[in-house]
């Protein structure tokens, strides 16, 4: 019983940490290559928008 | 995400890049070659994005080709180059640890040591927060799968960290001085 209480506290401590150390990496900026190569797989396309077989 | 988006999925992968140099460097433990991965797996999602069923999970989306490029091309790598950054860490490890909690050094150490496939479900659910659903398919498994690795990836993190049986949560000094003093990343 106590044992449970102290393994959800365990797993909260855990979560903690991953949601910590997870969210400081997904919030770094962004090195400018990956939005340079955005930029150029845009313009490497033409402007033409992606091929949708949605009845848009 | 209650706001619908209507911009073309390709304009959106600008958003996702943040998340998935993190998912990239929590299967890499390597920043170079976590980047290198986020990279190839751009390119593969610019040209498949005809493949994208509009409407869904784009992150998921993009992390089952993340996780794709890893398996097939980067695992190798991440063996031969070993762990320099220590994960998460190399941005971390100056981090003030307040209140007495896990350093994220000794995390770090430990989440270091879990399974490949360990350390992927327990950042979508327990850091990304997917549905066991999602994550199921992000990686191509069943179900019970994703849940059975996640609670033993968070036993495990817990064995490691010293935190699995009669220790109680004051003691983490102690284990953190010992963890921070073995820091080099011998394995």
């Amino acid at each position: 019983m106590n044992s449970d209480r102290k393994t959800s506290r365990v797993q909260q401590e855990i979560d903690e940490n991953l949601k910590r150390a997870y969210g400081d990496v997904t919030q770094q900026d962004v090195p400018d290559r990956f939005t340079q190569l955005l930029a150029q797989l845009k313009a490497a396309e033409g402007g033409k928008p992606a091929k949708d077989s949605d009845n848009a | 995400m209650p706001e619908i988006d209507t911009r073309e999925p390709r304009d959106q992968l600008v958003d996702h890049l943040g998340a998935m140099r993190a998912f990239a460097m929590s299967l890499t433990g390597n920043s170079a070659l976590a980047d290198d991965m986020v990279q190839d797996a751009l390119v593969k999602a610019w040209t498949k994005i005809g493949t994208f069923e509009k409407g869904t999970n784009l992150r998921a989306w993009l992390f089952t080709i993340l996780r794709n490029t890893y398996y097939s091309h980067h695992r190798k790598a991440r063996r031969e180059v070993g762990d320099p950054d220590g994960t998460f860490s190399s941005n971390l490890a100056q981090k003030p640890d307040h209140d007495g909690r896990l350093q994220m050094r000794d995390f770090n150490a430990a989440f270091a040591l879990l399974s490949d496939e360990q350390r992927e479900a327990l950042v979508l659910v327990g850091a990304e927060g997917f549905s066991y659903e999602e994550a199921a398919e992000t990686c191509g498994v069943a179900v019970g799968t994703v849940k059975s690795r996640v609670n033993r990836a968070r036993a495990r993190l817990a064995e490691l960290m010293g935190l699995g049986d009669d220790e109680n949560l004051e003691l983490t000094d102690r284990v953190t001085t010992g963890i921070v003093s073995a820091q080099r990343h011998a394995m």
